[in-house]
């Protein structure tokens, strides 16, 4: 009869990189297997950003005054559509619970959930400016602009909304909760994103406001996958 | 008497404002396969949820290897293998994939060790359909297929062979077997009758909480 080694505890830590890249790719892999959901959030971007000439005013002077902040307050309340998303199936299926046992830290895992997120949701909306742009009259320099600050701060969006998605996820309907919890939370991002193109169109120097975009990044990666990962600790005990 | 890998003692806990047990004692040590009795909603998840470090809300003291549990989190689980009562498997994703990244972090397995994982499961002509497309015991048989290749000398097995057939009863038992002449202790709750040589259980009822507890 084959004789098994005797199983011991086991001392040496495990790697974590292969761990995290199996996490982004399975996360990427599921979200391509149903990307009709994906093109939720994006195809409400383009609606909401269509609707304004037919709804408020087609003139040039009024889009090209009011076009960034549109494309921001879009860009926003699609990020939000998307948030639920982000830890409810694997809350469903259990998933989750398997990420919380992992040796590797969890909140690198976290990190890595919330940038493949950002990925499939964030990332198209970036994409998807600069045609919005040219449709509002916006000229090149703006649109350039715009599309930095909505390269930087749509992580932010992501970052920042999965602590409400983790807080939330043991709630049967979390919409309303979720928006109410996260939206003031945003609402620096959306000063900071929109101010930049204001300044840009006025001549105004926008390093600065680039530079608190930055750090705005900066801050949501570094502490809100900690806040994201102790919330899912709750949420899994509390289910 | 070996070390015991994990010790609960004087164990309590209450959900929804319902006692499920007082002063709930086990040990496992190398060696051991514990089976965990009670009616439906006596708690066996729950217990088995907060033994893994899951479910925080309790009162007592769970140690591992002899020192507290929460000081020794990291190394505990290195050292654990769960599967829960809901199976931890993507439905869009096929077997493999499933598997590939549940293992992703552990060093030395490669594809061709989770297609043989797979196959002692006998999900082999299955490795690329998509999970939704499996029968509930076949999606129960993916988590399961970590079982062959772990060496983790602690599992817990919530409900294990709920929706596996007779065959796959069977070659579990054997499996579990194995594992403990190895020195693998198992935690586990089932329904099933378990035919396993030297499988100890413990009833949740022994732990209810007397009736005067209860007001």
């Amino acid at each position: 009869m084959l004789k098994l080694p005797r199983l011991t505890p086991r001392q040496e830590s495990q790697p974590v990189l292969p761990a995290l890249l199996g996490v982004l790719r399975r996360d990427l892999l599921a979200n391509f297997r149903r990307r009709q959901e994906l093109f939720n959030p994006l195809i409400f971007f383009v609606m909401v950003v269509a609707l304004f000439p037919l709804g408020v005013s087609p003139e040039v002077e009024f889009l090209r005054q009011s076009g960034a902040g549109i494309l921001w307050v879009a860009a926003l309340l699609s990020t939000l559509l998307s948030l639920d998303h982000l830890f409810r199936h694997d809350f469903d299926e259990g998933v989750l619970e398997q990420m919380l046992l992992q040796p590797q830290p969890l909140y690198l895992m976290v990190l890595v959930k919330v940038f493949s997120h950002w990925l499939v949701t964030g990332l198209p909306l970036v994409l998807m400016t600069p045609v919005l742009g040219v449709m509002l009259h916006l000229d090149g320099n703006s649109i350039g602009y715009l599309c930095l600050t909505l390269l930087v701060g749509t992580p932010v969006l992501s970052f920042i909304g999965a602590i409400g998605a983790a807080l939330t996820l043991g709630l049967r309907s979390a919409g309303i909760l979720l928006s109410l919890l996260i939206i003031p939370l945003y609402i620096p991002v959306l000063i900071f994103g929109t101010g930049t193109v204001t300044a840009v169109a006025a001549g105004l120097p926008v390093g600065s406001y680039i530079a608190l975009l930055g750090a705005l990044l900066v801050v949501a990666i570094t502490c809100a996958p900690f806040a994201t990962a102790a919330a899912l600790r709750i949420s899994v005990s509390n289910s | 008497m070996p070390v015991p890998l994990l010790q609960a003692s004087g164990l309590s806990c209450e959900r929804d404002d319902r006692l499920l047990f007082v002063d709930l004692e086990l040990a496992v040590a190398p060696g051991d396969l514990l089976q965990i009795e009670g009616p439906n909603g006596s708690g066996k998840t729950t217990l088995l949820r907060m033994l893994a470090g899951l479910h925080t809300g309790f009162e007592g003291e769970i140690r591992w290897c002899g020192e507290p549990l929460a000081r020794q989190r990291e190394h505990f689980l290195r050292n654990l293998l769960y599967i829960g009562h809901r199976p931890g498997i993507k439905p869009l994703l096929t077997p493999l994939e499933n598997l590939r990244a549940q293992l992703s972090g552990k060093p030395g397995v490669g594809d061709e060790q989770l297609e043989s994982a797979l196959d002692a499961v006998a999900l082999f002509p299955f490795i690329h359909v998509p999970c939704h497309h499996l029968s509930a015991g076949q999606q129960r048989r993916v988590a399961l297929a970590a079982l062959y290749l772990s060496d983790e000398p602690l599992w817990i097995l919530d409900e294990a062979f709920t929706a596996i057939d007779k065959d796959g009863v069977a070659s579990l038992e054997r499996l579990l077997h194995k594992r403990m002449s190895a020195g693998g202790a198992v935690i586990l709750t089932t329904h099933h009758p378990l035919h396993v040589d030297g499988a100890r259980s413990l009833s949740l009822a022994r732990f209810a909480p007397a009736a005067e507890d209860l007001f």
